[in-house]
């Protein structure tokens, strides 16, 4: 975690946490990804959390609509965006109000001091105004009047209106903190640059008021020294900064370039999935063909429509939208067709909490339909690991023909993180079932293979091979309606053995850190960040600690209970409450499992973490 | 399709035992269809036929070509899949009205609305038959059935309002027991370029029996019904002597040869007028009923649209591999 090394002048820092908060129409988002990636290309790691509100433009002022951009740069390998804050930008009282606790103690808030108007501390809830009345003592606090110094940055520029100059003030504050943090503007100021092509005059705003920070965060005595993160050891190679959504995204267009087939996406708008969608649209140039259908149930029948005629075909959703596709997925299970279903997990029940995150779909995944319909359940764990599990997910239900239920959740879809780039020639092979032709005379429907029990695919257009699917039970062989009780009961079982033997093509289950031990933590998808940070600190600590994390979730692993058995206590830790932990004691009755739970709509934080397991192995 | 491939009807029958109920309208459809196909051109393989739930929905199992019995409601939206993956196919939807008017009813408006090349078979017998005998989203005020016992007061739908009010470029309405136009609509519906929507008066023998026989039996059908053609007077009866004519804004039924009235008053149809305001007027009446193709109005499709903009942003686009979206924009190097 972060170690400030005490110096003078010019410090040097292993890590920092920085959030930046204000309205949420400041633009900290934009402020936030700027650091980020700036910070990013001179080659630190880092880690982001975005919070916002679901609210579009919430009252001005209001403490619900406080919107946030958090990040966590380092030196070392950084894999969370962080807990304690090192230095806080706040842009109104409200955004002090909800965040200063996360500050620690005698570290530092920028404060925009124009703000701090009796109106906007009525709004805030504050009975005294913070900047007077010495509750922020504990802190270093540099109050800057950054909304009229940024006006009076901008009196010269023409063309400007009112509301634009104000917007402005958000660079003010980046700008600072690129001073602090010596980071070099070039990357932001060519980002208003390109961005505002056709609006010269916002671009020359915002770069005037970035570098108008800059200069005042050197000249001002507040701040008395500035830090240096230096760049951290990844592995070479050529990176990006990428968020969760978008390498799923990636992963899918990856996975259609591979197989050689047209990506079909079926989809409605839903937070927080939606981004996957508008990136998918932009890319007709690879055939794509994005559908934004009229509801959750047209998006995964129309992709069910799109398989059926040979398109690799995917829909991506939310929990409450899951709900919905439920009968649909069950069909594409019993038609044993490919898809993929995309679930970006995020507060619930019903509507919950939209824009935060939580792990609590993960027995929907597992069971949320009717009959026996099991399914390949896989979840990604980062950002950008997201690319390998999307990619994964295609390669599952191409090859295995069932569908593939792939679980990110809020928290990994939004966050980001530097990502090694692939090239379509290292990823590993898909072999899809098409049929391309041959003897329709010795073909069925549900003809299987024998190692995976998947059936071939043939395509409308194949001729020959002419044949009905549908929701009713089939034939074992011929795939005509049947309702003969034995064959029912066969073709259930093939179906769920069919899922099983994914087993056969999925790598063990390894504990990081102890392979044997006193404690075993255990996770899943995108709780991998804060699990391993912990893990990690408590074995440098010398605790006997070790730390599984489950991407194949149906089936697990083979060897998983082997790995259990070598620790005296297994933690399932979860943001839900113990929906894994009820899945592994279903399975594995021998074994002990504890659980730690957080349903706050928040990931774990580190801290809490090891002090969990610190009483575990008490 | 090649010279080589003609087809007869019998190409187009499954080996599956049809399962409908003795002297169901089904029957009539399915024969009707299995005879058109072979007029269409359209090589076998290239059929798909999609359907929802219900007694129509068991319509794919009957015919030789690629075929979906799906889930309630669902066949719309599933059958626009199959288009736009591949706008080669010859995509048809077998609906009825429970199906696509009460659970599938977002489907059935968008897909009128974003006019795929498809067509879509509305059997409409006023009732659930499969689930035996619920008043349907088309059952009239005070129909008695196994859920209004004291007889219905849900006002029923109108499918060629609602598919009027969503933007249906093709509107066709034929009786059940007429196979020789049936088959005939059905060959025009595949010819027409946009969603094409037929609905079939489909009397149901065990739940809802002679709900159209008022307009549909032999001996009243030519006068009961207005059998419309493009580009003819509407002219209907026995004698050949009725006629619509407007009158305000409403149309009146007039009789040639009565209060001066002659042939060239009779209103002459226009299938292809953009303004739907006629072909709603036309569809509402019930007396006499419309049938035959009250609107086809072509206009682009959806797959042509995506067509032409896929081709657009294809010859704009910088990206030919993945690699290259991968590596574009901002990266950087660690050494």
């Amino acid at each position: 975690m972060t170690t400030a090394k005490v110096k003078k002048q010019h410090e040097i820092l292993e890590a920092v946490v920085i959030r930046f908060v204000g309205d949420s129409g400041d633009g900290m988002q934009l402020t936030g990804t700027q650091f980020s990636d700036t910070s990013a290309m001179f080659g630190n790691d880092i880690a982001t959390f975005p919070n916002y509100p679901a609210e579009i433009r919430a009252p001005q002022g209001s403490l619900y609509g406080v919107s946030g951009f958090q990040v966590h740069i380092g030196s070392i390998e950084i894999s969370t965006p962080g807990e304690d804050l090192d230095l806080l930008v706040c842009m109104n009282p409200a955004a002090l109000k909800t965040n200063l606790s996360a500050l620690k103690a005698g570290h530092t808030i920028i404060i925009d001091t124009d703000s701090f108007t009796k109106k906007n501390l009525e709004k805030a809830l504050y009975a005294s105004n913070p900047l007077e009345d010495g509750s922020l003592n504990n802190y270093r606090v540099i109050e800057v009047a950054m909304t009229s110094l940024t006006k009076e940055a901008l009196k010269d520029v023409e063309g400007l209106d009112n509301k634009s100059i104000t917007r402005s003030k958000n660079m003010f504050a980046l700008g600072m903190v690129y001073w602090m943090y010596d980071r070099d503007m070039n990357h932001t100021l060519e980002f208003f640059e390109n961005k505002f092509k056709k609006k010269p005059s916002i671009a020359e705003a915002n770069s005037k008021v970035l570098k108008t920070g800059f200069y005042f965060a050197e000249t001002l005595e507040l701040i008395p020294n500035s830090f240096t993160i230096s760049p951290s050891k990844m592995p070479k190679g050529r990176y990006r900064i990428i968020n969760g959504n978008q390498a799923t995204a990636w992963g899918f267009l990856a996975a259609a370039e591979k197989s050689g087939l047209e990506l079909f996406l079926g989809s409605y708008p839903i937070t927080p999935a939606s981004d996957i969608l508008h990136e998918l649209v932009k890319h007709k140039h690879f055939g794509v063909k994005a559908f934004q259908a009229e509801d959750e149930i047209a998006g995964i029948t129309s992709s069910i429509g799109a398989s059926f005629a040979g398109d690799f075909a995917i829909t991506t959703t939310s929990g409450p939208g899951l709900a919905l596709k439920g009968e649909a997925v069950g069909l594409a299970m019993i038609l044993e067709l490919p898809l993929v279903i995309v679930n970006v997990q995020r507060g619930g029940p019903s509507t919950g909490l939209p824009t935060k995150t939580e792990q609590s779909d993960l027995l929907q995944a597992m069971y949320g339909r009717n009959g026996e319909s099991p399914l390949i359940v896989i979840a990604a764990s980062t950002p950008a690991d997201c690319f390998d599990w999307a990619y994964e997910a295609a390669r599952l239900t191409l090859e295995h023909m069932t569908p593939v239920l792939l679980l990110t959740d809020g928290y990994i879809a939004n966050g980001s993180e530097p990502w090694k780039i692939k090239s379509i020639d290292e990823m590993p092979p898909i072999t899809h079932k098409q049929i391309g032709g041959g003897d329709p005379e010795k073909w069925h429907v549900y003809d299987r293979d024998a190692v995976t029990l998947a059936r071939e695919w043939a395509i409308p257009g194949t001729k020959g091979f002419e044949h009905r699917v549908g929701g009713l039970e089939k034939d074992k062989t011929t795939g005509n309606v049947s309702y003969v009780p034995e064959n029912h009961e066969y073709m259930t079982n093939i179906r769920a053995e069919k899922v099983q033997r994914v087993q056969n093509s999925i790598p063990d289950l390894k504990s990081d850190f102890n392979d044997e031990g006193d404690l075993l933590v255990v996770g899943w998808g995108g709780t991998f960040g804060s699990l391993h940070s912990a893990t990690k600190q408590l074995s440098e600590e010398g605790l006997k600690i070790g730390h599984v994390h489950f991407n194949y979730i149906n089936p697990i692993p083979k060897n998983t209970e082997a790995v259990f058995s070598k620790f005296k206590k297994v933690v399932v830790c979860e943001l839900n409450n113990g929906q894994l932990a009820t899945i592994l004691r279903g399975k594995f009755t021998n074994i002990e499992f504890s659980q730690f739970n957080k349903i706050q709509g928040l990931p774990f934080g580190v801290s809490e973490l090891t002090q969990k397991f610190k009483t575990l192995i008490k | 399709m090649t010279e080589a491939t003609k087809y007869t009807f019998k190409d187009f029958a499954s080996d599956q035992e049809v399962r409908w109920c003795p002297g169901c309208d089904d029957y009539v459809i399915l024969r009707s269809m299995q005879k058109a196909l072979p007029e269409m051109g359209i090589k076998k393989e290239d059929v798909v036929f999609i359907s929802g739930i219900g007694c129509s929905s068991r319509f794919p199992y009957y015919i030789d070509s690629y075929g979906m019995h799906s889930i309630h409601g669902r066949a719309p939206a599933i059958a626009s899949g199959v288009k736009l993956a591949n706008p080669d196919l010859s995509v048809w939807v077998i609906t009825g009205d429970g199906d696509s008017l009460a659970i599938g009813g977002n489907h059935f408006i968008h897909v009128l609305r974003r006019n795929l090349d498809l067509n879509v078979i509305l059997f409409n017998n006023e009732i659930y038959g499969l689930t035996k005998g619920q008043f349907s989203p088309t059952s009239l005020i005070g129909q008695k059935t196994k859920t209004s016992p004291y007889g219905n007061t849900q006002p029923p739908f109108h499918p060629g309002e609602l598919a009027l009010g969503a933007q249906a470029r093709f509107f066709a309405r034929i009786g059940g027991n007429t196979p020789k136009e049936m088959t005939q609509l059905f060959i025009e519906a595949e010819k027409f370029k946009g969603t094409s929507l037929i609905e079939v008066l489909q009397n149901c023998v065990i739940f809802n029996d002679g709900c159209f026989t008022q307009y549909t039996d032999k001996a009243v059908r030519e006068d009961k019904q207005l059998h419309v053609e493009h580009g003819k007077p509407m002219i209907f009866g026995k004698e050949r002597n009725k006629g619509l004519v407007l009158n305000g804004l409403k149309l009146d039924v007039v009789t040639i040869g009565e209060n001066g009235i002659t042939e060239s008053d009779i209103l002459i149809h226009d299938a292809k007028e953009p303004d739907p305001t006629m072909h709603a007027m036309l569809v509402r009446l019930d007396y006499p009923l419309a049938t035959g193709i009250i609107r086809a109005v072509e206009e682009l499709t959806l797959e042509e649209r995506e067509k032409a903009l896929t081709k657009e942003v294809k010859a704009n686009s910088k990206f030919a591999k993945v690699d290259d979206l991968f590596l574009s924009g901002e990266t950087y190097e660690v050494n």
